[in-house]
């Protein structure tokens, strides 16, 4: 079975480490803050001048002036700092952030990613994603395996316009995890009940399949 | 009287000067801390041509969307433009341009501006739309493409309390652009919620010093909210 979207924040979640600093995308990303794993201890970095993020308000804690990059309301967690969009990218620029997840359209075997514009069709902006992969070391992307027509979007080269230019080591579906290494793709993990078979055959781009691809496991 | 005091009495003298075709850049993110009432005197002015420079354009009601609805706008340099159907359609029929800027390098931009820097290296965007034409050059075995600072004949912004002499403090989320925002205006206007009296604050409190401000003037603010978001209690 393919992930749902909360095996998928379980998933990232797995990831985290104590004391780690961590940019959330929006969307699923943001949902991996639910499951932070037992004993660990991480800061949310927003990137519109918030380190420190906490849960959504109750109704009566709603501050217009404190909102995340999705432009939600939020609280801050203890030992918050605030600052402005300059410094919050001095940090994500410095190599300062330890994780950073994002969603993406497609992702291709040399490590590019395209995420942020469909010409012609939907042009938003990057916000803050150009710089997030460009800045960050450490990125899981996370997205669909394939489309909904079952077109893979884990390709040899991305037919769309980039956000970043071979910047993206670990790309987690909901059919697998896997890592970019010299020009491959490498199937490290596999969902519960889904065959290698079927992730290769999902797979456009160069894919090594290692003598063992364990299964995910979920608490 | 002190040169130093930068208050000014009407939201026509603060935006005084502004005229069409000229480059305006503004604080703000979504709508969180932006300077909605300087928006609103522009939009009152009727200026045209305006090149405007802030992350976001605001949404078909609120913020710098407002300046679309009589087609004030003819450049927009922003790094996310989803949240507005009025910006789309100009953007798509041609009547908007529109330069996507990463959000990083445009807070870069607005600050180099303020600083005297003329243009910057930055890894970000090098290999993708943003970098093309640009000059691309390798350090440490990275590669790096030019950015040019941004400068504006105005900037438009909003702190939460700022003294006579224009010594800024804002508030929360609502900084993001705004300071660096300021910096970059050649005539730099604040819209604040208190004017307190010089002293009152803090000097290790000030987020920003009224070097950089010239003219200062207290409103009233609507804040309105983007994604109002609540968990159960």
């Amino acid at each position: 079975m393919a992930l749902t979207r909360e095996q998928l924040a379980q998933r990232v979640a797995q990831e985290f480490q104590d004391g780690y600093y961590i940019n959330l995308g929006i969307g699923i990303p943001t949902l991996a803050a639910n499951y932070v794993p037992e004993g660990v201890e991480v800061m949310l970095q927003s990137e519109n001048g918030l380190l420190g993020m906490g849960p959504f308000p109750r109704d009566d804690e709603v501050d217009p002036d404190l909102i995340n990059a999705g432009k939600q309301t939020v609280t801050m967690a203890r030992g918050a700092s605030l600052f402005s969009s300059a410094d919050s990218f001095a940090m994500i620029r410095g190599g300062h952030v330890d994780l950073t997840v994002l969603g993406a359209f497609e992702v291709d075997c040399q490590g590019n990613i395209a995420s942020y514009m469909i010409p012609g069709k939907l042009i938003k902006g990057m916000g803050g994603a150009m710089d997030l992969v460009a800045g960050a070391d450490n990125i899981i992307v996370t997205m669909t395996h394939a489309s909904k027509h079952g077109e893979s979007k884990l390709l040899r080269e991305c037919t769309l316009p980039l956000t970043g230019k071979g910047c993206i080591k670990r790309v987690l579906t909901d059919l697998a995890l896997l890592d970019i290494e010299d020009g491959s793709f490498i199937l490290r993990e596999r969902a519960p009940g889904v065959s290698v078979e079927e992730i290769a055959q999902l797979t456009a781009g160069e894919l090594v399949i290692p003598d063992l691809v364990p299964e995910m496991t979920f608490p | 009287m002190s040169g130093f005091d930068k208050v000014v009495g009407s939201y026509e003298e603060a935006m005084a000067g502004l005229e069409d075709n000229m480059t305006v850049i503004a604080g703000g993110f979504g709508l969180c801390g932006i300077p909605e009432n300087l928006i609103k005197e522009i939009r009152r002015r009727g200026t045209r041509g305006l090149t405007m420079v802030s992350n976001n354009c605001g949404t078909d009601k609120y913020g710098l969307g407002i300046l679309l609805v009589d087609k004030q706008i003819r450049k927009m340099v922003a790094s996310y433009v989803g949240e507005n159907a009025l910006f789309e359609a100009q953007m798509m029929s041609g009547e908007l341009e529109v330069e996507l800027t990463p959000q990083g390098t445009l807070a870069e931009k607005m600050r180099a501006g303020g600083a005297g820097i003329p243009a910057f290296y930055t890894a970000t965007g090098y290999g993708t739309p943003v970098g093309e034409g640009k000059e691309v050059r390798e350090f440490n075995g990275r590669h790096y493409i030019l950015e040019e600072a941004i400068q504006g004949d105005f900037s438009i912004a909003k702190a939460w309390k700022g003294d006579r002499y224009g010594n800024l403090v804002f508030r929360k989320t609502a900084r993001n652009f705004n300071p660096m925002a300021i910096t970059a205006g050649k005539v730099a206007v604040v819209e604040v919620e208190e004017i307190v009296e010089v002293g009152a604050l803090d000097p290790d409190e000030i987020h920003l010093p009224g070097i950089y401000v010239d003219r200062l003037i207290q409103g009233t603010f609507e804040k309105n909210i983007e994604q109002r978001t609540v968990r159960s209690a």
